[in-house]
C-alpha cells in the first residue's frame, strides 16, 4: 500500500526521519511532530517496504510562476480588497487560517473536524497551528469516513456547536452527499425551524496540476440543487478570509469552495476585522463593452485575457460572482443592463454546471437587455485526464476567452 | 412505566386504524417494541439528547409529548411543530431533546456521535442516545459512527432494536455475524445484549450504559432483541413474507406489555379494573385528540417557503409571489381550507 501525501510542508519534515526504519503509523497517527512550512506543493510517496521518495513535482514550479502572473494582473486591476490602512501581506491559505483562527477566538463554539486537520495542520496547511493553540477537542482529526464526520458535524451543529468540516478534497465530499442533501439542507425545514445547522463545509476543489480525474471534481455543480444550503467560492486572500468569517457567523449551512491552485496567492489584506457578504458578487474590473462572469480560478484566466482584450481595444467588465447559491442577480443585472453582452467563464462541466444555471437565470430575468446570446465557456463533459497537455485543454484558457469576447462584440 | 407502555400500544392501534380509514395518510407502529421504547426512555434523563430512527415514539411519550401533539403531527395541521412538512410519525421536539425523525436510515447515528462530542466539549452531565434497527446496522454510517465514537471517546449510547426484520429482509439475509453486539467489540465499543421485551432488563441495561457513557466518556452499544409484531408500515403487508402464526405467537405469547403487566399484578400494584379504566380513558383521549387534530386548520402556504434558510432569500420570495398569483388566478383549483 503506497500512500501519496500532497501537502505543503510534508516534504521537509519527512526528510528528517531515518530513511530505513519508517513506520507508516508515524505519518498518520503521531501528531506531535511539527512540520516546517514550504511554499512549493510537493509529493511524498511512502512505499510499503518503508523507504521514501521525495518527488518534487517539476510542474509545481510552473504552477507557481503562473500564479505569480495572476497576482500581478490582479494588482493592476481595480482592487476591491485593499483599505486605506497599511495591512499585512499573506498567502490565501494563511488568510483562510487567519479568518478561522479569529472566529475560533471570538466564539468558543467554533470547532474544526476533518482528516489530518489536527497536528498535521491540514493537507493544505489551512489549520496549521490551530490544534496546538485550541486543543485536540476543537480541532478534531477524524477517521476516513466523510459521510460520517459530515453527519457528526451536522449533529454537533444541531446541538449548539459551530463546526467547520474540511473535505481534504472537495471530491471526497461526494461520499458525504447523503448527509449534505438529506440532512444538512433539510433538517431546519422539516423540523419546522426547531433545529438550526450552522455548519461550514469547506475544502479545495477544481482542476489542479495532474491530480487525476477523481481529485479534480467541481462539486458546485452537484450541490447547487440542494435546497437549504448556501454556496460561496473564494478567489483572493481578501475574500477568502472575509467569506470564511461570514460563513462561520451565518446560521445557515454554507459550503465554501476553495481551489487547489489558488492557495499560494499573495495579497495585502487589512488588519482590521472584516467580513465579505455571502450573497454579494465582486466587481473586479468595471467596463462598458461586455460582462464577463466568473469565479474561483477562472477569474485569473479572465484577467489575463482582459489584458489582451484591453490592448485590442475592448473594455470588459469582470465580475467574480463569488456567491454560487444564490446568485447575486442585483450586481449581475446592473452589469447586463449596462453592457448588454454576457460571457460566462467557469471551470464546471458544460452540462449542469454553475454556468448552465447562471445562463438560465440571466435569460429569464434580463432577456430584454441582451443584444446577443449568452456565451458560456466551460470545461468539456469529460473526466479530467491525467496527461498534462490534455488536462490543460479541459480548462478554459485565456485565448478562448479573448476569442469569445471578440465573437460577442461583433 | 406500564401506563406509558399501554398508551403507546393504544396510540399505535388507533392511529393505524385511522390510516386504514383514510383519515391520515401513513403510519408506522411500534407494536412489540413497547418495552424498548418506554423502558429505555425511563432510564435516561431529560437532558440526554435522542436521535431516533422512526420506531421510537415511546421515548417522546415518556418525556411528555401529549397525545394531541402526536395527532397534530400525523395530521400535519397548523399546530404541528414540523409545520406540516414531514410525513406522519416524523416527530421532533427541541424542547424534549428529541431530534426530528428523518426517513433516511442510519443517518442519525453519526449525528448522535457529533452531539455526544459537543456534550463532552461542554462538559455536560448528559449523553446522546440513538436508536436504529437491525437493518440500519448494514449502512456505512453505522460502522463509521461506531468507530468515531470509540476514537473520540464520546458519551453516546447506540441502541439497536434487533426486531428480526428490515421490511421483508430477515436478519439471516441482513448479516451473518452473531447479532449486533459482536460488532461493537470489533470497534472497541462495550456492548450489551438484552431481551428487548423485558421492560426491567431493558431499564437496567440502559441505566448502566448511561452511567458508563457519562462517567467514563465512552460509547456503549446495546442490542435489544425483540420482534416487529406490526407491519413495517401502513404500506406493507407482512403476511406476504412471514407466516401469520409466527406474528400471532409473538403478539400474544411474547407481548412485552402483557409480560410487564403480569409482573406488576403479581406484586399487587395493578388489577384488571385499573387496566380497563386505563385503556378506556386513553382510548377516549386519543379519539378526542384525533377529532380536534382533524378539524384544525392546515399550515398556510407561506410555510412552504420559510425555514429553508434563516431568512427568506429573494429567489424564494419571488417563487412565493408567483405561487400566490397563480392561486389567485385559479382559485377553483386550490383547496379552500388551506390558508394563504
Amino acid at each position: 500500500m503506497a500512500a501519496i501525501f500532497q501537502g505543503v510542508g510534508a516534504a521537509a519534515a519527512l526528510s528528517s526521519l531515518p530513511s530505513n526504519s519508517f513506520d507508516s503509523k508515524n505519518i498518520l497517527f503521531s501528531p506531535r511532530r511539527s512540520f516546517s512550512v514550504r511554499k512549493a506543493p510537493s509529493f511524498v510517496v511512502v512505499r510499503s517496504d518503508g523507504t521514501m521518495n521525495l518527488d518534487l513535482n517539476p510542474k509545481g514550479r510552473r504552477a507557481q510562476q503562473f500564479i505569480a502572473n495572476a497576482v500581478a494582473t490582479k494588482e493592476d486591476s481595480s482592487a476591491a480588497s485593499s483599505s486605506s490602512k497599511p495591512g499585512h501581506e499573506l498567502l490565501l491559505f494563511e488568510a483562510l487560517r487567519e479568518g478561522l483562527e479569529e472566529e475560533m477566538e471570538r466564539d468558543p463554539r467554533v470547532c474544526v473536524m476533518g482528516e489530518d486537520v489536527g497536528h498535521y495542520g491540514g493537507s493544505y496547511k489551512v489549520t496549521k497551528g490551530l490544534a496546538t493553540k485550541f486543543g485536540d477537542l476543537r480541532v478534531l482529526d477524524t477517521p476516513i469516513a466523510e459521510n460520517s464526520f459530515t453527519g457528526m458535524g451536522i449533529g454537533a451543529a444541531m446541538t449548539g456547536l459551530r463546526p467547520v468540516v474540511e473535505g481534504m478534497n472537495m471530491g471526497f465530499l461526494l461520499l458525504a452527499f447523503n448527509q449534505i442533501s438529506n440532512n444538512c439542507g433539510m433538517l431546519h425545514y422539516t423540523s419546522g425551524g426547531q433545529f438550526t445547522i450552522p455548519i461550514v463545509i469547506r475544502g479545495p476543489g477544481g482542476v489542479g496540476r495532474q491530480l487525476g480525474a477523481e481529485h479534480s471534481q467541481r462539486l458546485e455543480s452537484y450541490f447547487q440543487s440542494v435546497p437549504g444550503i448556501q454556496m460561496v467560492a473564494c478567489s483572493t486572500p481578501y475574500n477568502a478570509k472575509g467569506l470564511m468569517k461570514a460563513a462561520l457567523r451565518s446560521e445557515n449551512p454554507v459550503i465554501l469552495f476553495e481551489h487547489v491552485l489558488l492557495y499560494n496567492l499573495k495579497e495585502r489584506i487589512p488588519d482590521e476585522d472584516y467580513i465579505c457578504n455571502l450573497e454579494e458578487a465582486e466587481m473586479v474590473r468595471p467596463g462598458e463593452h461586455v460582462t464577463i462572469l466568473t469565479y474561483s480560478r477562472m477569474r485569473y484566466h479572465v484577467m489575463q485575457a482582459a489584458k489582451t482584450l484591453v490592448n485590442k481595444g475592448y473594455d470588459p467588465e469582470v465580475i467574480d460572482i463569488r456567491s454560487l447559491k444564490p446568485f447575486d442577480l442585483y450586481t449581475i443585472g446592473n452589469s447586463v443592463k449596462k453592457t448588454h453582452r454576457v460571457l460566462i467563464v467557469e471551470e464546471c462541466m458544460r452540462t449542469g454546471g454553475i454556468g448552465a444555471s447562471l445562463t438560465a437565470a440571466i435569460t429569464e430575468n434580463f432577456h430584454d437587455y441582451l443584444d446577443a446570446p449568452i456565451i458560456c465557456l466551460s470545461s468539456q463533459d469529460v473526466p479530467t485526464p491525467y496527461a498534462g497537455r490534455l488536462e490543460e485543454w479541459t480548462v478554459v484558457q485565456p485565448a478562448q476567452i479573448v476569442t469569445a469576447v471578440e465573437q460577442l462584440c461583433q | 412505566m406500564y401506563s406509558n407502555m399501554v398508551t403507546l400500544q393504544t396510540l399505535d392501534t388507533i392511529f393505524y386504524e385511522a390510516q386504514r380509514q383514510g383519515r391520515i395518510s401513513f403510519y408506522v407502529t411500534s407494536i412489540g417494541e413497547e418495552a424498548i421504547n418506554i423502558a429505555s426512555a425511563a432510564a435516561l434523563t431529560s437532558d440526554d439528547i435522542v436521535f431516533p430512527q422512526y420506531r421510537e415514539p415511546g421515548v417522546l411519550l415518556w418525556r411528555g409529548f401529549t397525545l394531541q401533539e402526536f395527532a397534530n403531527q400525523c395530521f400535519g395541521n397548523k399546530a404541528d411543530y414540523g409545520k406540516g412538512r414531514q410525513m406522519p410519525i416524523h416527530y421532533g421536539s427541541n424542547k424534549l431533546n428529541y431530534f426530528t425523525v428523518a426517513s433516511t436510515i442510519a443517518t442519525q447515528i453519526p449525528h448522535a456521535v457529533g452531539a455526544a462530542y459537543s456534550l463532552k466539549m461542554d462538559k455536560k452531565d448528559a449523553c446522546a442516545v440513538t436508536y436504529f434497527g437491525d437493518g440500519g446496522t448494514s449502512e456505512g454510517d453505522f460502522h463509521a459512527a461506531m468507530n468515531f465514537a470509540a476514537v473520540t471517546e464520546s458519551p453516546v449510547i447506540f441502541i439497536c432494536r434487533n426486531n428480526g426484520w428490515a421490511i421483508s429482509t430477515p436478519t439471516s439475509d441482513q448479516f451473518r455475524s452473531d447479532g449486533i453486539a459482536v460488532r461493537g467489540q470489533a470497534y472497541g465499543v462495550r456492548s450489551i445484549r438484552v431481551d428487548g421485551n423485558d421492560a426491567l432488563a431493558m431499564y437496567s441495561a440502559v441505566h448502566s450504559a448511561r452511567h458508563m457513557a457519562v462517567n467514563e466518556h465512552r460509547p456503549i452499544l446495546i442490542e435489544a432483541v425483540t420482534y416487529r409484531v406490526g407491519h413495517h408500515s401502513t404500506s406493507d403487508d407482512s403476511t406476504k413474507y412471514r407466516p401469520a402464526n409466527e406474528i400471532e405467537w409473538w403478539r400474544m405469547a411474547r407481548d412485552p406489555v402483557t409480560r410487564f403487566r403480569k409482573w406488576i399484578e403479581i406484586n399487587g400494584w395493578w388489577g384488571s379494573e385499573a387496566e380497563s379504566q386505563l385503556r378506556s380513558s386513553i382510548r377516549s383521549q386519543l379519539l378526542h385528540a384525533i377529532q380536534i387534530a382533524e378539524r384544525a386548520e392546515k399550515p398556510p402556504v407561506n410555510d412552504l417557503f420559510t425555514d429553508v434558510y434563516d431568512n427568506i432569500p429573494s429567489n424564494l420570495r419571488e417563487q412565493e409571489k408567483l405561487l400566490k398569483e397563480t392561486i389567485n388566478r385559479h382559485p377553483k383549483d386550490y383547496p379552500a381550507d388551506v390558508p394563504i
